[in-house]
């Protein structure tokens, strides 16, 4: 009769965790950035079909990085989540923070009970009434959230662009400075990103019901600083 | 509320109503059995196509027996950005219908990341219709008039129901509900093709205004409360509502038009 080897728990862990981070460094970055009329999600992304950026519901937004069919199921679940909600109780019922609890429950079970982590980190932002009300949480591979109070950077290369935001974010920008700012991030020193490269969309209390806006690829050039 | 997770030979697509009933198909409605209940019926709204899209137009009145329920009730809701509903039948399941077929553009959206086009929601609402029909049948019926802006033709469209869900799109003009006999003969008589917007707003409100005067389940313009009925046009800027004043500055002149007409007075029209 064979036995299987024995393998300590640490070493398992450690090896998905490896695992899905290697799958997300492969992937291009996110980052979320608090702004005066809400929240500004860019991402790098050389595909004009396939999103990484989306609407979940009335206020509150998605983007995710790493594998696509895996952050797109999750972007579809959470679309069902929070309609499902949204109808059984009240539309002001659905929040960002329960969403995020949900994602994080879910992957934090996949990260442990199944054969293979998914190699997604995701980002679940929310505008509020007013700018203190603003929020964006991030979700690892493993369950984790994080409570981010002004921005937050997903994807391979997230802590270096991380230490960039620190530096060009600011309380209370305007759009063109938060496009500036997470273009600026993402790009790094050594070259530029142009509108084609990049997908923008907000979450503004501008906006009406649904705040969700994307921001075509004119608009973004025209706030870009020019270069 | 745990994620809503299906695998793949089980998801249910970008259709809300099927989610729904895989999670939680207690929360359909049940067909009503028994004798039919004394319930709450909504009444006479207008669709006119014009030269910049279509128009939708309702009155405000919900009738239960022969007393009056309501007076604020709306029958006309937006569907999404460029198309609008308007209700006729029981006023309960026709406000749920509403709600669910607004959530369905909506959610077929955010999933496809796409429109739906504007003959697919036309269809979407038949088949809502079309399942609500044992309800219809225990006396709970709900004729809905689907109209938008198809913005892959520019022209606007109108559909009309039957109760089993048959679905039959009009050329220039449709009306559903108690006094739709009454509205409807006065949008065909002044209808003509290429109307303006003022025009056909007028036209509109001439219809419901015959209708109600007609008809006792259908409310007039209620002057001293200042509840009139909701006129919405769809057009390429989408789904806009006239305001208040403006449908009560339009009535009060119809009104003066009216009453020379019956005094013998020298204004046409």
């Amino acid at each position: 009769m064979s036995m299987p080897f024995y393998v300590a728990p640490e070493q398992i862990m450690k090896d998905r965790a490896d695992y899905a981070r290697k799958g997300i460094a492969r992937g291009l970055s996110a980052a979320a950035v608090l702004y005066a009329d809400g929240v500004l999600i860019a991402a790098e992304n050389t595909s004009a079909t396939l999103r990484k950026v989306s609407e979940i519901y009335d206020r509150i937004a998605f983007a995710g990085v790493g594998k696509y069919n895996e952050f797109d199921q999750l972007r579809i679940a959470g679309v069902r989540h929070a309609d499902l909600k949204g109808y059984s109780y009240s539309r002001e019922d659905v929040d960002a923070r329960s969403l995020a609890n949900a994602y994080a429950q879910m992957l934090g079970q996949i990260f442990t009970h199944e054969m293979k982590p998914m190699e997604v980190e995701i980002l679940v932002a929310e505008v509020g009434d007013s700018p203190e009300h603003d929020q964006i949480f991030r979700v690892l591979y493993d369950g984790s959230v994080v409570d981010e109070d002004r921005f937050s950077v997903i994807g391979g290369d997230a802590e270096t662009i991380t230490d960039r935001l620190e530096g060009a974010f600011s309380p209370g920008l305007d759009l063109g400075g938060a496009v500036g700012a997470a273009v600026g991030a993402l790009s790094g020193p050594d070259r530029a990103l142009d509108a084609d490269g990049l997908e923008v969309a907000t979450l503004s209390r501008t906006s009406g019901r649904r705040a969700f806006r994307r921001i075509s690829d004119d608009e973004v050039t025209a706030l870009l600083p020019a270069t | 509320m745990t994620l809503p997770i299906f695998s793949a030979s089980d998801d249910p697509g970008p259709s809300f109503a099927e989610l729904l009933r895989r999670v939680r198909p207690t929360d359909a409605l049940p067909p009503p059995s028994g004798t039919p209940l004394e319930i709450t019926h909504g009444t006479t709204v207008v669709a006119i196509r014009y030269a910049d899209g279509v128009l939708l137009a309702g009155d405000r009145r919900a009738t239960a027996g022969n007393l009056i329920s309501h007076r604020t009730m709306e029958k006309v809701f937006p569907a999404d950005h460029f198309s609008g509903v308007a209700i006729a039948g029981a006023a309960g399941p026709a406000m749920e219908m509403v709600k669910l077929f607004q959530l369905q553009l909506e959610h077929y959206e955010k999933v496809e990341g796409a429109h739906l086009s504007l003959e697919g929601k036309a269809n979407q609402l038949g088949t809502m219709v079309r399942s609500h029909l044992p309800a219809a049948m225990q006396g709970l019926a709900v004729v809905p008039l689907f109209a938008g802006y198809d913005t892959r033709r520019s022209i606007g469209r109108l559909f009309q129901y039957d109760v089993t869900g048959g679905r039959y799109e009009e050329a220039d003009h449709a009306s559903t509900g108690s006094g739709s006999l009454h509205a409807g003969t006065v949008v065909k008589l002044g209808f003509r093709d290429g109307l303006g917007e003022s025009e056909v707003v007028d036209l509109a409100l001439h219809a419901l205004w015959q209708a109600a005067d007609a008809d006792s389940a259908t409310g007039g313009p209620d002057l001293i409360r200042g509840i009139f009925p909701v006129v919405a046009t769809m057009t390429q800027r989408g789904f806009e509502r006239i305001p208040d004043d403006d449908v009560r500055a339009r009535f009060e002149s119809l009104l003066g038009r009216l009453t020379s007409q019956q005094t013998g007075g020298t204004e046409p029209q």
